[in-house]
């Protein structure tokens, strides 16, 4: 990464802000998408994020890594968004749809478990959502998610495995026993 | 429950949800980046408003450091 360009950006260049735009677009957008799996939000998630990139451009450190950051950044903005749909019960059709946009289930696993399996994991509390997301769905590693959560690599294990004790009681409570 | 429903689970899961498909981006996001940066005003931190006020006061309150802080500017 071009370090001229980052000082620019980090002094409130607008074209340096434009190019790092262009360049990390896509792949906040993907980041994002694979965490809130509605395409829809994560546009709106994506430019949140440069939003906020941009408000906190002088902190940013133009040694460090733009992508990182970034990522991190995105990380926060998608959890706000998890919470804020959670408080919404009317918005769980449009979040069930994105589920439904974006992936294609196996076929092997009944409608009906799919759905209570669906909804037990949108329950989740967002931070154990996002991390159950990523490393059991989107199978990242658990440095990535630590990385991007800002949290340690035992914080990721540790939420990884309350994300499937959580999601085992609530499974429990829906009538499947998994 | 023990490590294998646990690992049974979450197989259930990867089955159930599968991995994102969609990741590309559709469309260049950079006109709507624009239009939300002239719509959007910076909001100005409550810390810094603080900090601000405090200064005011502390030379309000103590007008004979004023000179003192001069000499250092």
């Amino acid at each position: 990464m071009d370090s001229d360009l980052l000082k620019r950006f980090a002094l409130g260049d607008l074209d340096a802000f434009e190019s790092l735009f262009r360049e990390f677009q896509g792949e906040v957008y993907g980041w994002i998408v694979a965490i809130v799996r509605n395409p829809a939000a994560a546009e709106d998630l994506t430019l949140e994020t440069f939003w906020r990139i941009y408000r906190a451009r002088a902190r940013f450190d133009p040694e460090r890594s733009f992508g990182a950051w970034a990522r991190r950044i995105a990380t926060n903005a998608a959890l706000d968004h998890l919470k804020t749909v959670r408080r919404e019960p009317e918005s769980d059709s449009a979040q069930a749809e994105g589920y439904a946009a974006v992936a294609a289930p196996d076929s092997a696993v009944c409608a009906e478990v799919r759905s209570a399996i669906e909804m037990a994991f949108r329950t989740l509390p967002a931070r154990l959502q996002a991390v159950a997301t990523l490393a059991l769905i989107e199978q990242r590693t658990q440095a990535e998610i630590a990385e991007a959560l800002g949290v340690s690599v035992a914080a990721v294990k540790s939420r990884e495995f309350r994300a499937v004790r959580l999601l085992r009681q609530k499974l429990k409570r829906f009538g499947v026993e998994p | 429950m023990n490590t294998q429903d646990d690992e049974r689970l979450r197989r259930l899961l990867r089955q159930a949800i599968a991995p994102c498909r969609r990741r590309e981006l559709d469309t260049d996001l950079w006109p709507r980046m624009l239009r939300l940066l002239g719509s959007r005003p910076a909001p100005r931190p409550w810390f810094d408003l603080a900090l601000a006020a405090l200064a005011a006061l502390g030379l309000i309150l103590f007008p004979g450091a004023i000179p003192g802080l001069l000499y250092h500017f």
